[in-house]
């Protein structure tokens, strides 16, 4: 990674630092804290399932809103503020400056999930006074809500190269939900025929593919993640999301600035 | 901060305005599937919801003493298809549509459903054969319940007992004493614990009841009265020192020759031992079981 790269990635964590990001930790730990003590009050038999369950939702959903509402400014913000004109004055390429915003929001994403990963395991250790071997796969989920935030960051910065932030947000957000259902995607255009069975298949493939990325419920259970599919997850997740920057750079580097 | 009490307070008034507002009997969204694809992939989290939804509702209607359970099945429905894999749901929502909500048959389709999606889990088919047993007296099918559960590797070793003694003696009291002592040792949960505690108890008490009165008819056969007391039993060298009960009363002899517990309130379940007419409270485990 080039050093200019470096420096616009490490600007954007420090801006989103700044920007009180990192404050959603404040409320997961609340959460979690919450969920830990009071559960086994109000149900039965579900303490350790509903602290992976809950922590790893909300890891996953406040990460998403993250990458999201802060995904589609990373563009949009500079040219408002006219610092854009400032960095591409410099000897910065526009694309250099498209990945350096991807990693330092990616970047941000990271840290965050890092801490919010310890208050799942505490949380965890509290209610089961001690770890079990098959806690590890917790970390398996958490890596896999990484992947997720790769592609919905590449896909918000995607937006935002070309549209108003509003209308980013509602297309980051409409293709998180359609994402979720890309399976079923799949399911429905099997059973259609001809051309529709074309186009349907196309879209299928076209948004990502979300619902492999959540093994949330299996770790719950205890049961174990294929090394296959935390192979073919992670270059899923690595060619859908350079995919997206690829389009982001692309459009960026035509668009006119002035 | 005034504004944020006056809410509270004038939350609190129009809470009391809409009894049971709160706690209505509704389902916003009655279809499982619907609610799983809305849950967008988040389906164990909401599982979880619901599962505690069901606790909620079905300790809500036994502590006011309700005939009714009509959304625990839905309840447990809708945790179950959003979560196939969630033991305790099947577990323990056997037990709340069989014992209390009066649901048998709803109770085996949910043990069946679990045990399609969980094959493996022994304690699936025992609490199927615990409704066959316990609740539909329907021997046979009880019998097979535990065999097909005793067939899997780690089933606890009583199954194939239970199985065999199901089949050979279906509703005998030595049975039951089985059953609900292996749900005693088995169970991690305090409620359920209490729960078997009280049968066992209630158990022995039949067992008690019946064999004192036994003893008074030997008494009045030999003698042509009925004893007065245990202590005639006693001199008559027929039983030995004042029988109790198993929290520690002793039994009281009726002049009738019938034998009752001091407390029959503390003794839930009981068949034996209470007085002519007698109308059993609501159970209450007594949670140091």
């Amino acid at each position: 990674m080039s050093a200019r790269i470096l420096h616009i990635a490490s600007n954007t964590f420090r801006e989103a630092v700044r920007d009180r990001v990192l404050y959603n930790l404040i409320a997961f730990a609340l959460l979690m804290s919450g969920a830990a003590i009071l559960v086994g009050q109000i149900s039965i038999g579900i303490e350790r399932l509903v602290v992976i369950n809950l922590g790893l939702t909300a890891v996953s959903l406040f990460g998403v809103v993250i990458a999201i509402f802060i995904g589609i400014g990373l563009v949009s913000k500079e040219i408002d503020k006219r610092t854009l004109y400032t960095v591409l004055s410099r000897p910065v390429q526009r694309w250099e400056f498209i990945i350096g915003k991807f990693f330092g929001l990616a970047g941000t994403l990271v840290v965050n999930t890092f801490f919010m990963a310890l208050g799942v395991f505490a949380a965890l250790l509290y209610v089961s006074q001690h770890f079990h071997a098959a806690d590890g796969w917790v970390l398996v989920a958490l890596y896999f809500i990484i992947l997720q935030f790769l592609i919905i960051t590449a896909l918000a910065l995607l937006f935002s190269s070309f549209s108003s932030p509003l209308l980013s947000a509602v297309f980051a957000f409409a293709l998180f939900v359609i994402g979720t259902f890309a399976e079923d995607l799949r399911g429905f255009a099997g059973m259609t025929h001809g051309i529709t069975r074309w186009l349907a298949t196309g879209a299928a493939y076209l948004v990502p593919n979300l619902s492999a990325l959540n093994v949330i419920s299996s770790v719950a259970h205890e049961q174990p993640v294929p090394g296959q599919l935390i192979l073919s997850n992670t270059a899923y997740a690595l060619v859908y999301a350079s995919m997206a920057l690829c389009g982001a750079v692309l459009i960026f580097e035509h668009r006119n600035l002035k | 901060m005034s504004c944020l009490a006056g809410s509270v307070l004038l939350l609190r008034r129009i809470d009391r305005q809409r009894t049971g507002a709160t706690l209505e009997e509704v389902l916003y969204i009655s279809s499982p599937k619907l609610l799983k694809h809305l849950s967008l992939g988040y389906d164990g989290l909401l599982a979880d919801i619901y599962w505690t939804r069901a606790v909620q509702y079905f300790g809500d209607k036994l502590d006011k003493g309700a005939e009714h359970y009509d959304l625990l099945g839905p309840l447990l429905e809708i945790t179950t298809t959003l979560d196939p894999h969630l033991l305790v749901a099947y577990e323990y929502g056997t037990n709340f549509l069989a014992a209390n909500g009066g649901q048998p048959r709803r109770a085996i389709q949910l043990s069946e459903f679990g045990i399609r999606n969980n094959p493996n889990e022994w304690r699936l088919y025992y609490g199927l054969g615990f409704v066959y047993y316990l609740d539909l007296k329907e021997y046979g099918n009880a019998a097979d319940a535990f065999l097909r559960g005793s067939r899997l590797p780690d089933a606890h070793p009583f199954l194939k007992v239970l199985a065999a003694q199901m089949a050979e003696r279906g509703g005998d009291i030595q049975t039951a004493r089985m059953l609900w002592a292996t749900t005693y040792q088995t169970t991690k949960d305090r409620d359920i614990r209490g729960n078997a505690a009280a049968h066992l108890r209630a158990l022995q008490v039949d067992d008690d009841v019946t064999s004192l009165e036994k003893l008074v008819s030997h008494y009045r056969d030999k003698t042509g009265h009925l004893p007065q007391t245990f202590s005639d039993l006693e001199a008559a060298n027929l039983l030995r020192g004042t029988p109790v009960d198993p929290l520690g009363h002793t039994y009281k002899l009726m002049p009738d020759g019938r034998v009752e517990v001091r407390v029959p309130d503390d003794l839930p379940f009981i068949q034996k031992g209470t007085p002519p007419g007698y109308i059993p409270p609501k159970p209450k485990f007594k949670p140091e079981d």
